[in-house]
Parts: C-alpha cells; sequence; structure tokens
C-alpha cells in the first residue's frame, strides 16, 4: 500500500513536469507561430520595425550564435582541463574539495552578478559593449556548470578500469586521453549542452556587456544583439504585433536549442558505442 | 635467481597493517597460486608485485620486492618498465572503451613498438612453442600481432570476423580472455592474475585455467584464488596467507598432501575458510 502511494507520487509529480513545460512549449508556438514568417529569420530590423512594420532578428539569431558557440568553445578549452584536474589522481582531495565549493557557488550566482561584474572590468578598461565582451562574460558563467558536470562523470569512470589501463603500463596522461575520455564522452557531451543551453538564453549577464545592436556585428569589437533580449525588448512594447515577434523570437530560440541537443546526441552516440557500461 | 623474490614485504592501509613480513621466492615459469580467506591479503600481496597497490591512499609499503634482482620499491624504479614487464589481469574483467583489435594493440602502440620489435616478439612466441605461427608475413605488424595474442589467449576463432566491433559486446567469459591476449601483447614476462575467474561461467573459467597451464612454459604466473580446486587443478607452488600473514609455501603436491601448519590443514580440509 505504502508503495503504491510513492509510486502514485512519483508519477504525479512527473506528469506535473511533464504538463508544465508541455504548456511553455504550447504557449510559445501558439503565440509564436503567426508572427514566424521568412523574413523574420533572414532580415536584419528595418525603419519602423518595432512598431510593428518590416524587417527581421536575424541579427539576434547571429548574434546569439555567435556568442554561445564562441562562449561553449572557449569553455570547453578551460573547463575539460579543470575537470580533469580535480580528480584525485591529480589533485589532492581538499584542494578539489574547496574548489567544488567555489564552483557550486558560482554555478548559483544570479547572472546579472555576472553581467555587472562584466561591466565593472570594461568600464575599467574602457570597453564598450561588444561581442567580445559578451563572449567572455558568457564563458564564466558557462565554466562552472561545465567543470562541474563534466567532473561528476569524469569521476564516475571505474577505478578498475584505469587500473587495467595503467597495469599496461601507461602513464597518468595516456590513462586519461585514451581511456578516462572516451569513457566518459556522452557524458561530456551533456555537460556542454547543459552549458550552451545556460549560456544562449541568458539574458541579464550580456545586456550591460554584449550591448544590443540592429546590425550583424563586422568584428568582435562590435556590440551584438541576442535572441534573449531580443525577446524581453519586443514583449515590453505596447504593440501586439511586436509582442507577437518576441514568441516568434522565443520558438526560434527554441528551436535553436533542441537542434543543437539533437544534433550533438547523434553525435556522441556515434562515439559512444565502445563504452564499458 | 627466481624473477621474482619478496624480502620482508609489509603493507599498511593508514594505520592497519595488511600484511606482516612476507619473505618468499617465486618460482619461474610455473603457476603459483596465492590461498586463503577472504581479506587476508590476498590482492594486496599481488598488486604489490606491479605497484598498482600505491593508486590507493594511504598505503604505505617496506620491505623489498626483487623482480630480476631490482628492487621495485626503489625510488629510481622505472614504474612503466616494471609495469611492462609484469602483466595484469582483474578480477572483473574490463575491455578498455575501444574495439577488440584496438584493445590488444593498445599496448604496443602506446609503448610505440616498431615493426621490427614486433615481427621479432612474435618469432619468439613461435619459438617458445606456445603457439603456432604458419608464416610470419610483414606485412602489417600489428595485424599479425593482434592474430597472434588472440590465438594464444585462446580467443581468435571467436572473434576474428568482428576484430572492429566495441569489445564491450563480447561474453564476459570472452572478455576475460581478451583482457588476457591484451596483457600478453606487451610481452610481460610474469602475469599477475587476482581472481581472474571469479565472474566466469565454468566453461570459460576452465578455457582460462587451460590457457594457463600453456603460458607458464614462457611466462611466470601468478594467481590470486579462494577456490582451493582451482588451486589443485593450476598451480605448482602455493604461497598460504592467513590474515596478512605467510604461514606456509612449497610446492603444490607437498602442500596439499602433507601440510605442515595447524591452520593449513584446517584450511585444506575446510574447518576454516
Amino acid at each position: 500500500m505504502e508503495e503504491k502511494i510513492f509510486k502514485g507520487l512519483m508519477l504525479l509529480s512527473l506528469i506535473l513536469v511533464l504538463v508544465i513545460l508541455a504548456g511553455i512549449i504550447a504557449v510559445v508556438v501558439m503565440k509564436g507561430t503567426p508572427a514566424l514568417n521568412l523574413s523574420m529569420i533572414i532580415e536584419t530590423p528595418k525603419g519602423g520595425y518595432y512598431l510593428g512594420k518590416e524587417g527581421g532578428i536575424a541579427n539576434a539569431i547571429v548574434g546569439s550564435i555567435y556568442l554561445a558557440f564562441g562562449a561553449s568553445i572557449i569553455s570547453i578549452l578551460i573547463s575539460l582541463p579543470v575537470a580533469l584536474a580535480l580528480q584525485k589522481d591529480y589533485t589532492n582531495r581538499h584542494l578539489a574539495n574547496l574548489s567544488r565549493l567555489i564552483l557550486d557557488i558560482l554555478w548559483g550566482t544570479p547572472s546579472i552578478v555576472y553581467g555587472a561584474f562584466g561591466f565593472i572590468i570594461m568600464v575599467y578598461f574602457g570597453l564598450r559593449a561588444s561581442l567580445l565582451g559578451g563572449i567572455i562574460v558568457l564563458t564564466l558563467l558557462m565554466i562552472p556548470i561545465m567543470v562541474r558536470s563534466m567532473e561528476e562523470v569524469i569521476s564516475m569512470v571505474p577505478q578498475e578500469l584505469k587500473e587495467v589501463s595503467y597495469a599496461l603500463g601507461t602513464t597518468k596522461l595516456e590513462t586519461t586521453i585514451a581511456v578516462v575520455l572516451k569513457q566518459a564522452l556522452p557524458g561530456i557531451i551533456t555537460a556542454i549542452l547543459l552549458a550552451f543551453g545556460r549560456g544562449i538564453g541568458d539574458a541579464a549577464s550580456i545586456l550591460f556587456t554584449a550591448g544590443y545592436t540592429d546590425y550583424i556585428p563586422k568584428s568582435i569589437f562590435d556590440p551584438v544583439a541576442s535572441l534573449p533580449l531580443a525577446v524581453f525588448f519586443q514583449i515590453s512594447t505596447p504593440a501586439p504585433e511586436v509582442q507577437a515577434r518576441a514568441y516568434a523570437s522565443a520558438l526560434i530560440l527554441l528551436f535553436i536549442v533542441i537542434l543543437v541537443s539533437v544534433f550533438s546526441r547523434l553525435l556522441g552516440r556515434r562515439f559512444s558505442k565502445h563504452i564499458v557500461r | 635467481m627466481p624473477h621474482i623474490s619478496l624480502h620482508n614485504l609489509a603493507v599498511n592501509y593508514g594505520t592497519q597493517r595488511v600484511l606482516h613480513d612476507i619473505t618468499v621466492d617465486i618460482p619461474d615459469s610455473q603457476v603459483t597460486a596465492i590461498i586463503g580467506p577472504s581479506g587476508c591479503g590476498k590482492t594486496t600481496l599481488l598488486k604489490s608485485l606491479n605497484r598498482l597497490l600505491e593508486l590507493n591512499e594511504d598505503v604505505n609499503v617496506t620491505g623489498d620486492v626483487l623482480i630480476d634482482g631490482e628492487n621495485i620499491y626503489n625510488p629510481k624504479t622505472d614504474l612503466l618498465a616494471l609495469r611492462k614487464k609484469v602483466g595484469f589481469l582483474s578480477q572483473r574483467p574490463y575491455p578498455l572503451p575501444m574495439s577488440i583489435y584496438d584493445n590488444i594493440a593498445f599496448g604496443p602502440k602506446i609503448h610505440r613498438l616498431t615493426d621490427e620489435q614486433i615481427i621479432n616478439q612474435i618469432k619468439g612466441l613461435s619459438a617458445s612453442d606456445v603457439l603456432e605461427i604458419d608464416n610470419i608475413k610483414n606485412s602489417n605488424a600489428i595485424d599479425m600481432l593482434v592474430e597472434c595474442y588472440l590465438s594464444l589467449a585462446g580467443l581468435w576463432d571467436e572473434v576474428k570476423d568482428r576484430l572492429h566491433e566495441p569489445a564491450s559486446r563480447l561474453s564476459i567469459g570472452q572478455q576475460q580472455r581478451l583482457a588476457l591476449a591484451r596483457a600478453l601483447a606487451i610481452e610481460p614476462e610474469v602475469i599477475l592474475a587476482d581472481e581472474p575467474t571469479s565472474a566466469l561461467d565454468p566453461i570459460s573459467a576452465q578455457l582460462i585455467e587451460r590457457q594457463f597451464k600453456l603460458l607458464k612454459k614462457r611466462y611466470t604466473i601468478v594467481v590470486v584464488t579462494h577456490i582451493l580446486r582451482q588451486a589443485k587443478r593450476v598451480s605448482d607452488y602455493v604461497i598460504f596467507l592467513y590474515m596478512g600473514e605467510l604461514v606456509e609455501h612449497g610446492e603444490a603436491k607437498e602442500f596439499f598432501q602433507s601440510p605442515k601448519d595447524a591452520r593449513t590443514r584446517a584450511y585444506i580440509s575446510g574447518e576454516i575458510s
């Protein structure tokens, strides 16, 4: 009887979560689809766009892709070595635990704080809002997420698997690269996706650091638009047709996240057939 | 002089002493079984022979382990060379996360063996008649090597048509023979096996035992087992540990027929397990 109650509760929670998720997607799709058309995707805002006239949000789509992919690539390059360094083969336990604590605090820090921090630094150096600034702040935002989730899956690699590799006369580095990373690859991809999702969807951190513009940036020192901010600006206008475009922008953002997620999972599956379970 | 010789070896985990003052010579080209009840230090003793022990935290080893006359706990010892000389078979087989072929080629590639070295290695195998090799082609040395060592582990016929499949798809018995082939491919002098059949079905276990009997012509084999009957079947020499102490060691026949120590008699007769 007890078991049935708890099973029921679990099922109920699951359904609740799924319903809420479906609700969010349904609202975005229903309100966004009517405003969605080709010019929305391929054109930048023309004069009067924010009053409901012609144009699109290509500036924000391209901007978000630049920002999120740029920050993801830099984050991977930094996070992967850090995640490996936190393993007990490389760092003593106390230092590793201290680092984990700090990373967890950073993970929980609101993104507006990252934005403010980035802004102060930029003011100090006399920089203005730019693609580079946005990428740097997003990278800072993504690193704790990536490191902690990568580190978690890397530490799940069985000790015995490392042992058999060491027993063949390999160095730590050889075992790490040829065995540990291969075994942990699917989890590492998930970690990257998690951070990517947070990065591409974040508005507060890039508000001051990347700025907003109606143009596609020509260099990394130009300001850049982004989808979350496009949603934010359009939804706060009084015109209903512009609000509908906010939902269309959100729909595009959702679509990019799903596309990247599906694609990398397929890629992950290709490389994970050798995993030892 | 035997390959492996232990002098006053003692091992502590933190403050707990798990092996006391072990002094014993392990005979060459024979199967030596380390037997004893659970938790008596068998695996610790085995892993002290290739220094896998030090992957655990807080381990302290004193005394000497001489392999080919060299103390492996000397700080100057080349750890990688030691591990290349001493192959290891774990309790549960762990294939490396790669194909069957790459599992075997992994060691030789890591140690950057040249084609010439590989061919010589194969000729050596052939000469010591553990393996019949029809024609040594110089075409692709690594291909040859993979075939030879898989044959030597008694696995070739089962996997020759699917060498590039993931090794994790093999059955657990096949995985253990793959692990054996992988260990042999770096051409060790000694093979350490930690209860290598404990996860296997009886038929796979029998295959492993049969390979051991064949391989001892060329390699010194040390096997930990808690199965007394297995020790009787495969071993030529026996080391009996009890509560971290070396109680008795000697030729297998003599050991089983006329044990000297009361604890050995009790263990063999099944009074203690």
